[in-house]
């Protein structure tokens, strides 16, 4: 810790880094992750990839008769992972049967409904007297699949991603990406994103690099940010290729290598690029390895902010049109309809004290003429 | 606020389930994730120093800090307590920190020390307060608000070598629930190491029989458990602090100097000051911002609450909506505040009614003095009429006695005149009557015309006349 030479200047309180650490990771860390888009896009098979385990055993597939009526559900699967010492709570909230019906009108609103109830819950846990075990389960994260067989976003993708993107951050995959070849990609890539600036859909933005970070990084940030959205394959097959055993896709047609990894680091948020089909590892970088904890902040200090703010202006307009009451969440007043009361009360306040005075010395008067 | 349909969806809730990975999925990089930010928003620390005026607990802050913060000696004639913060912006390597010293200014000075205690409980909830606010505005920014809570209190204590003072006694009971309190032996340099121990001793029991409550290096984590331990059992620290360099073998050190011998700051052996930087600054300064904002502003923010009228939902009550409890509370408090309004008219009317009163009394007693007034000024009026008519009369009664007098002049002998001629040179009298000077002044009177306007202006030409006449008794010349 100490430096030669610098023995006497050091204080110490560089090491404030450090005690953060030490204090989190005993602390632990959690993470909410929702994923959706119609049956078979590859969902489940793509979170199994990404948290390298099967969550999703034994579940029930439905068949198209019984998809006729098919109402969202909502699913939480909670797991509890441990790595070098790093816990993280995970919940996976799947949405099965989106878009499955033949009448989708509105099929998002149950997600919707439930991302609100989750921001309401906190709300009312903030709000309350005693806050020491408040369980965040907002959702931090909604990936959602896009079928790479259309020539872009269907109208069904973009009214979802609009009632959601204040809401979430709403990370757009294009799914089952092993059907397209690279300039597919390239040219479907392309006119999803205009299509997402056409509609004004407000995807998760990366922030920005710092400016002091080296080049490479920088350029690998560049690149990241031209992949959107990122085209994935999730397996989870493992299969032997080269002497080694990866995640991958078996074809008549040789192996799309989905998961096959080199090196990464983890600390600095450098990652390798690596040789992929698809941009599964990018994703997985992204959303886990450097960007986890951006998520959760966005979704904390804005989402969630807005929501918050949305339901104070409510509860206080109902407030004002009833014009004397109480609020039964500690909230401040809002200053646009009490600065008229405050005024009034003000100028009420005045008067009485003018009318004080003139009387003061009215009596003062009477006293002096008494004298 | 949406009112849920349950059967819309289904919390399959598993118990959560500690999977294995097949690999690794990378996302033990989440506290350098965590880490990263922190260090890119910069840290705040703000300490309270308390003590008495001179105690050391600028030029403390000056070693910990090994920065010269300005700052002048303290007055001993400040008339209460009053806080001073000052903030500076600090840089280690890659870290800054925002740090706030507040001083006690003026602390144990004053005679009667029993408010000391209040500028500085009063300051401290500010800060909380201020935090409240931010917490409960619409639009909050709490991410880059500066917080200015207190996140440690050293209170120096004065190296008496026997006990604790009443004051700090008062003064630390006051603080143990709303701040972190580390006591520090200030100027430990003039303590012996028998009398340190037993005075150590002496202030823990103090403090323990009183339950003061001070801060605990914590002892959860593994990895500091213990130092903090260790340390804890070294409380209070005893330090030494000091800005000026003394040389001792072929190095500078921090030290003072006396006739005896060297008091390094940095030699364990001679004070705690080590021990006191090493759990303040470099172990555990983020479990007291930690315990700072999760206990004591937590307790805070609880009672503010509670005093607002708030009340805790009961854990076990289903999750209603707050759609209800808005009717509910609304109800309530509608017919509260009627009844209030329906007072405090009361009370303004009855006001009201008591001052028209009493302005009312007081009219009628100025309007009886007036009349009054009124009445005495008639009187003199009267008064003043009566003497004019008696003046009138008497200037009348004059004018008859001159009109006589000159018709009895008119009728004497001419020879009277030349006897008067033959006397003497300044005799303006031709009537030469020689008699009572009355009836002189009259002939005078007869012969000088009389110019005056007035029968007041008549008068004083006669008494002036008079005055002026040349007379000497016997008779004019």
């Amino acid at each position: 810790q100490t430096k030669q030479g610098e023995r006497k200047q050091y204080v110490g309180f560089a090491t404030l880094p450090n005690q953060v650490h030490r204090k989190s990771v005993k602390k632990g860390f959690d993470f909410t992750l929702m994923v959706a888009g119609e049956s078979g896009m590859g969902k489940s098979t793509l979170v199994n990839s990404l948290f390298l385990t099967d969550l999703y055993k034994d579940r029930k597939l439905l068949n198209a008769e019984e998809r006729i009526n098919q109402t969202v559900e909502i699913i939480k699967h909670t797991v509890d992972i441990e790595e070098k010492g790093v816990k993280l709570k995970l919940t996976i909230v799947d949405t099965p049967g989106f878009g499955d019906a033949v009448n989708n009108n509105e099929c998002w609103k149950p997600i919707t409904d439930y991302i609100d109830q989750q921001f309401e819950q906190y709300f009312r846990d903030e709000s309350g007297l005693n806050r020491k075990n408040i369980q965040d389960n907002r959702v931090h994260c909604c990936l959602y699949f896009i079928p790479p067989f259309g020539h872009g976003l269907r109208p069904v993708d973009v009214e979802f991603m609009k009632a959601l993107h204040e809401k979430v951050n709403i990370i757009p995959l294009i799914a089952k990406a092993d059907c397209l070849t690279p300039n597919e990609i390239k040219k479907l890539k392309d006119r999803i994103r205009e299509e997402i600036d056409k509609f004004g859909i407000k995807v998760y933005q990366f922030p920005e690099c710092d400016s002091d970070e080296d080049e490479e990084f920088k350029q690998l940030d560049k690149e990241l940010k031209e992949c959107t959205p990122f085209a994935v394959i999730g397996s989870n097959t493992v299969v032997e290729a080269r002497g080694q055993r990866v995640r991958g896709r078996l074809y008549p047609w040789g192996i799309v290598e989905g998961m096959h990894t080199r090196i990464f680091h983890v600390c600095s948020a450098l990652f390798m690029e690596n040789q992929s089909h698809c941009d599964f590892v990018k994703l997985r970088n992204m959303l886990i390895r450097s960007h986890m904890h951006d998520l959760k902040d966005v979704t904390c200090d804005v989402h969630y902010e807005n929501y918050r703010a949305q339901c104070i202006q409510e509860m206080t307009s109902k407030l004002a049109q009833d014009n004397r009451m109480e609020s039964p969440i500690p909230i401040l007043p809002l200053s646009t309809p009490d600065v008229d009361t405050e005024k009034l009360i003000k100028m009420k306040d005045e008067e009485l004290k003018r009318m004080q005075e003139m009387l003061n010395k009215m009596q003062q008067q009477m006293h002096d003429k008494e004298q | 606020f949406h009112a849920l349909e349950c059967e819309r969806f289904s919390i399959c809730n598993e118990e959560k389930r500690n999977l294995s990975l097949g690999g690794h999925v990378g996302f033990d990089s989440l506290p350098e994730q965590l880490v990263s930010k922190s260090v890119t928003q910069g840290f705040c620390f703000n300490i309270l120093c308390v003590g008495e005026t001179g105690i050391g607990k600028s030029t403390l802050m000056n070693t910990l800090f090994n920065t010269m913060f300005e700052n002048e000696e303290a007055s001993h004639y400040q008339n209460g307590v009053y806080l001073r913060p000052r903030t500076y912006d600090l840089q280690e390597t890659n870290v800054r920190l925002k740090l706030t010293i507040v001083d006690t200014v003026g602390f144990g000075d004053q005679i009667n020390k029993e408010d000391s205690y209040k500028p500085i409980v009063d300051y401290i909830d500010t800060q909380f307060e201020n935090y409240l606010q931010e917490e409960l505005k619409i639009k909050r920014s709490l991410f880059n608000y500066h917080d200015t809570r207190i996140h440690i209190c050293l209170y120096f204590i004065a190296p008496t070598g026997h006990s604790l003072k009443s004051l700090d006694l008062v003064t630390m009971k006051k603080l143990d629930s709303k701040v972190n309190i580390i006591p520090i032996i200030a100027k430990a340099d003039t303590i012996s190491k028998s009398e340190l121990h037993k005075f150590k001793i002496k202030i823990m029991s103090e403090l323990v029989s009183n339950g003061v409550q001070i801060y605990q290096f914590p002892t959860d984590d593994e990895t500091v458990s213990e130092i903090n331990a260790s340390m804890n059992a070294h409380l209070p620290f005893a330090v030494v602090g000091s800005v000026e360099e003394v040389k001792v073998g072929n190095k500078a050190v921090r030290a003072r100097q006396y006739p005896w011998g060297v008091v390094q700051v940095e030699n364990e052996s001679h004070c705690d000051f080590v021990k006191l930087r090493e759990m303040l600054i470099r172990v555990n300064m983020e479990d007291l911002r930690e315990q700072t904002h999760a206990r004591h502003y937590e307790l805070y923010r609880r009672c503010k609450l509670e005093e607002m009228g708030f009340k805790d939902t009961d854990p076990d009550s289903e999750p209603f909506s707050l759609q209800e409890t808005y009717e509910a509370k609304r109800k309530e408090f509608l017919g509260d505040l009627q009844r209030k309004e329906e007072e405090m008219r009361q009370m303004f009317v009855n006001k009201v009614k008591e001052t028209e009163a009493e302005l009312k009394d007081k009219e009628r007693e100025l309007h009886e003095k007036f009349e009054q007034l009124k009445r005495m000024h008639q009187e003199e009026k009267k008064k003043v009429e009566d003497k004019r008519g008696y003046l009138e009369e008497e200037m009348n009664a004059f004018n008859k006695r001159k009109a006589a007098a000159e018709t009895l002049s008119l009728s004497q002998p001419v020879k009277k005149d030349k006897d008067k001629k033959n006397r003497s040179v300044n005799m303006e009298n031709q009537s030469g009557v020689s008699a009572s000077s009355s009836k002189v002044m009259m002939a005078k009177a007869n012969v000088e015309p009389l110019n005056c306007q007035s029968w007041w202006q008549a008068i004083q030409c006669c008494t002036c006349l008079v005055h002026n006449a040349t007379w000497r008794p016997g008779g004019l010349f």
